[in-house]
């Protein structure tokens, strides 16, 4: 997590235009859309190795909404 | 007349959206105020994503970009892609599960249990309460503003202003949490689907994105917009503790109490990065490539005030420099687009998109009513002397209370004040999330560390408000050995090149800490309470 953190500060790219990805996405946003996925795998590797799961069960009659 | 009718259309759907969800309550303080601690999954994460987007992700966030360029995605979106599902992983998770265990209702009664602490919890519930009517009266504001700009004018600022305070209140009345969390699902839905609609349309309609970022890149003050060169890193850095603040505000934590199960978060922690990836793109891209579109009028204007500004700012008196701002502000950049390049009936849905965005009160004025109700009206006795169905009944009056009290508000003070307020709303939420960490984590934590934080939250925030107001920008207030440390720009304040949320939050977290090492820690039976795991989840 502090090394995803630390990618947020992407120095490498700050004056950079180019490359282009489809032609018109420059770094600072091709990097941070995938900075997105990368921190949304993240969590679920925290969620699959490192999920607190106290109190996992509903209590009894409780209704549920949505799905 | 057909986005009008379009957007009164979707008021109607929330309206009633309210209304049922009202027949699908059951009675109690719970029910109304928590949906009964019953939100499904599905419910969950986009009521949950809904809750925290306001009129600035649409509209302020393509205006910002407009400006400043493709630096927004990273500087807002990102980060809070990364902190904001961090918090609601260690901080929401935890708090749904002393929530469910000892029947708390708001974080500042898990707060009172777990310092032992009374007076100081009503501190922080006034602290709380102060950092969150600025945003409901911009919220109120913006839908005003939003329904006359629809309309063409045809409805008025002021009737604009009381048609949506009207229906947030009703569904927020009759439904309490449960239709809040229901209409913020259908909200994050309209989202959702909007942008990617709407970036197709008008990158079509601007004959294709690659030629305008071409066409950008030849020139010079342009091309700049592409990369973060205007940005420095430590301006950059700094936006990283802005996020910390979503898990503080109270309608963000009192909604984590709403799941039915603790493997509800585990979805929205998950897709919460994406949903925050598929809002913001297009208002952000769109904002920058407005910079293109130069043969609609409006945008063309802003662009010249914007030249003008570059060219003969320091030659300029302030009123002609704030007036030729005002005209390059870029809030609105994403209706000039869609007025131009976007079909009617498109025009219409992204109408009923801002609308969702701009109605972000609903749980604001919900997580205050619950507030006032639970942390003052029945702790200093009124459930006791009163009943549940009272302090229902309470919550309920609050809430058209509050409502009416914004909306009058909203109708004659200027709307700069809270645009204002609201910027230093973060830095304050941020400086509280160290309070949420130490309840949650660290044994050692005092009320005295509490009350500390708490202080140092509302006092540096109070601080930075008067000395922006009394010191004019640009210039360097106080300079150590060669280095400026505290220094007023256009932006804000900078500390030794950070704003101030940084310092702010990480002095929060040395009197915190410091505070707490120094003064006595809570009993060994109240710590059991917290720190030992339950056997099983006992049914209540």
């Amino acid at each position: 997590m502090v090394t995803l953190i630390v990618l947020h500060q992407d120095f490498w790219f700050w004056r950079e235009a180019r490359p282009l990805l489809f032609g018109f996405l420059p770094p600072a946003l091709w990097y941070h859309i995938a900075y997105c996925f990368a921190a949304s795998a993240a969590m679920a590797a925290l969620v699959k190795w490192a999920w607190p799961g106290e109190d996992e069960e509903p209590r009894s009659g409780d209704r549920e909404l949505g799905a | 007349m057909i986005p009008t009718l379009l957007v009164f259309g979707y008021l109607a759907t929330v309206f009633y959206i309210g209304i049922f969800a009202f027949r699908h309550s059951g009675q109690g303080a719970e029910d109304f105020f928590l949906a009964g601690r019953s939100l499904g999954t599905t419910v969950f994460l986009l009521s949950l994503f809904g809750t925290n987007m306001t009129a600035f992700t649409i509209l302020g966030a393509s205006g910002h970009a407009f400006a400043n360029g493709v630096v927004t995605f990273s500087l807002m979106a990102s980060s809070s892609a990364i902190v904001i599902p961090l918090t609601l992983f260690f901080f929401g998770t935890r708090l749904w599960a002393l929530g469910k265990r000892h029947g708390f209702i708001t974080p500042v009664q898990m707060m009172r249990d777990r310092w032992e602490c009374s007076h100081i919890g009503t501190f922080i519930t006034l602290a709380q309460t102060a950092f969150l009517v600025p945003y409901i009266i911009i919220s109120v504001m913006g839908g005003g503003t939003a329904l006359s700009a629809i309309s063409g004018g045809l409805i008025p600022y002021w009737a604009g202003g009381a048609v949506v305070a009207i229906v947030v209140m009703s569904y927020v009345f009759f439904g309490g949490m449960r239709g809040t969390a229901w209409v913020n699902t259908f909200q994050t839905i309209l989202f959702l689907s909007f942008g990617s609609v709407t970036i197709v349309v008008i990158g079509y309609g601007m004959g294709g994105f690659a030629p305008a970022v071409e066409t950008m890149l030849t020139d010079a003050r342009q091309a700049v917009m592409l990369t973060r060169e205007n940005t420095s890193m430590a301006y950059f850095v700094s936006y990283l503790f802005i996020p910390l603040s979503s898990i503080a505000f109270p309608h963000m934590s009192i909604f984590c109490l709403t799941a039915k199960r603790m493997a509800s978060f585990k979805k929205t922690v998950v897709l919460y990065p994406l949903c925050i990836m598929a809002v913001w793109l297009p208002s952000v891209f769109l904002g920058v490539m407005a910079n293109r579109a130069t043969e609609v009028p409006g945008i063309q204007a802003k662009l010249e005030a914007r030249a003008t500004l570059a060219a003969q700012g320091p030659a300029l008196v302030a009123e002609q420099r704030d007036e030729l701002r005002q005209k390059a502000a870029g809030d609105d950049i994403l209706l000039l687009l869609l007025d131009q390049y976007a079909p009617l009936w498109l025009a219409g849905l992204l109408g009923a998109g801002i609308m969702a965005a701009v109605m972000a009160s609903d749980s604001q004025i919900l997580a205050l009513s619950t507030m006032v109700t639970e942390d003052l009206f029945a702790y200093y006795g009124g459930k006791e002397r009163f009943g549940e169905a009272l302090q229902v009944f309470t919550g309920r009056a609050f809430v058209v209370g509050v409502t009416v009290v914004a909306y009058v508000i909203a109708l004659r003070a200027p709307g700069a004040i809270f645009d204002v307020a609201v910027q230093y709303a973060f830095t304050g939420y941020a400086a509280m999330c160290p309070l949420l960490w130490a309840a949650l984590y660290w044994r050692r934590s005092t009320k005295w560390g509490a009350l500390a934080a708490a202080l140092w939250s509302v006092g540096a925030v109070a601080a930075i408000a008067v000395f922006q107001a009394v010191v004019t920008a640009p210039g360097v207030v106080l300079r150590l050995g060669g280095v400026d440390v505290i220094e007023r720009t256009a932006r804000g304040t900078s500390i030794l090149g950070f704003m101030p949320v940084a310092p702010v939050t990480l002095i929060s977290l040395v009197l915190v800490v410091g505070v707490s090492l120094a003064t006595q820690a809570p009993g060994a039976e109240t710590l059991a309470r917290f720190f030992s795991r339950p056997r099983a989840a006992a049914p209540r």
